[in-house]
């Protein structure tokens, strides 16, 4: 299992993204300026501020060499995971469903929230069970994830909506309590919740791993059938 | 040519930004005033200003959650740089 952890100016997070997916498989960083994914067996788009964050959050990056790379890996059905920034910038790409508008209380928000894990169905949660409660950390200014409500239902009944905050834990105004979502076909997975930074009891919470965990499972599955 | 466009937040989607400055302006004694929005302004010098929706469409706005709307040069006015 390789992942690719791509680099934008203004990432932040590919460092902590390679060393918890490191704790899964190998990991190769991948330069936002190069179209070559170096065969990897998955893609994570980081958190940070890609080109800035300027006009909107991920607006500018989903046009980098390295996305059009992604586009076609995720159309081809490569897992492709974006955490915080690249959530964001998935959403403004197309790749994923809504848009990501600023808190509604105008803060940034670092702290440690409870996610309940709504499909464990997806390659990134398969290692879950449903209704699992993991501690992650967020923190972000632009989270609060918005789609129309004729969107919204479609994404309920196709089993889009993956991670929810847990009841009283919504940091944000996220429609619905929406914490992390997937593409209709279950192959791109984006969330505002930082796993990479939940991957060891130091930080005071491991509940991120599962996330790479099931990454890897699903991919070895994919292998052996 | 100069062209302006204007990007709002879409009506019915929450626009704390509009809501903060809503508040603050009674407590500076601003009185009566509401439906407060806060968008953002882009200018521009353009060759073909037909391409300006396109623009919009693909960059200068996320259609999903903004409205935009374009200001050519005639409605950009004599202040225009």
């Amino acid at each position: 299992m390789k992942f690719g952890v791509v680099r934008f100016p203004g990432s932040c997070d590919e460092v902590d993204a390679q060393l918890a997916a490191s704790r899964a498989g190998g990991t190769v960083l991948l330069w936002h300026g190069d179209r070559d994914l170096q065969g990897v067996d998955a893609v994570i788009v980081p958190g940070g501020f890609s080109y800035g964050d300027y006009l909107r959050a991920g607006a500018i990056a989903r046009f980098s060499p390295v996305m059009g790379s992604v586009r076609r890996f995720a159309h081809d059905g490569g897992l492709v995971l974006g955490i915080c920034n690249g959530f964001q910038v998935l959403c403004e790409a197309g790749l994923l469903p809504g848009a990501l508008l600023p808190n509604v209380g105008l803060r940034f928000l670092c702290r440690q929230v409870d996610c309940t894990v709504v499909n464990a169905g997806t390659p990134f949660t398969c290692a879950c069970g449903e209704g699992d409660r993991l501690s992650i950390p967020v923190k972000h200014t632009t989270g609060r994830f918005y789609a129309p409500d004729e969107v919204l239902e479609g994404m309920e009944a196709h089993g889009q909506i993956v991670l929810r905050y847990a009841p009283g834990c919504n940091p944000n105004g996220s429609v619905r309590d929406i914490a992390g979502v997937a593409n209709p076909e279950g192959n791109v997975f984006g969330l505002m919740p930082h796993p990479e930074h939940a991957v060891d009891l130091l930080t005071g919470s491991r509940d991120g791993l599962v996330v790479f965990q099931s990454m890897r499972d699903h991919t070895g599955g994919a292998v052996a059938a | 040519m100069r062209a302006r466009v204007l990007v709002r937040p879409k009506a019915g989607i929450l626009d704390p930004q509009g809501q903060a400055v809503e508040r603050a302006l009674p407590a500076l004694g601003f009185a009566g005033v509401v439906n407060v929005h806060v968008g953002r302004l882009i200018e521009l010098d353009v060759e073909d200003a037909s391409q300006l929706p396109a623009m919009c469409e693909k960059l200068l706005a996320n259609p999903l959650i903004e409205d935009y709307e374009i200001l050519e040069h005639a409605a950009v006015g004599a202040d225009s740089r």
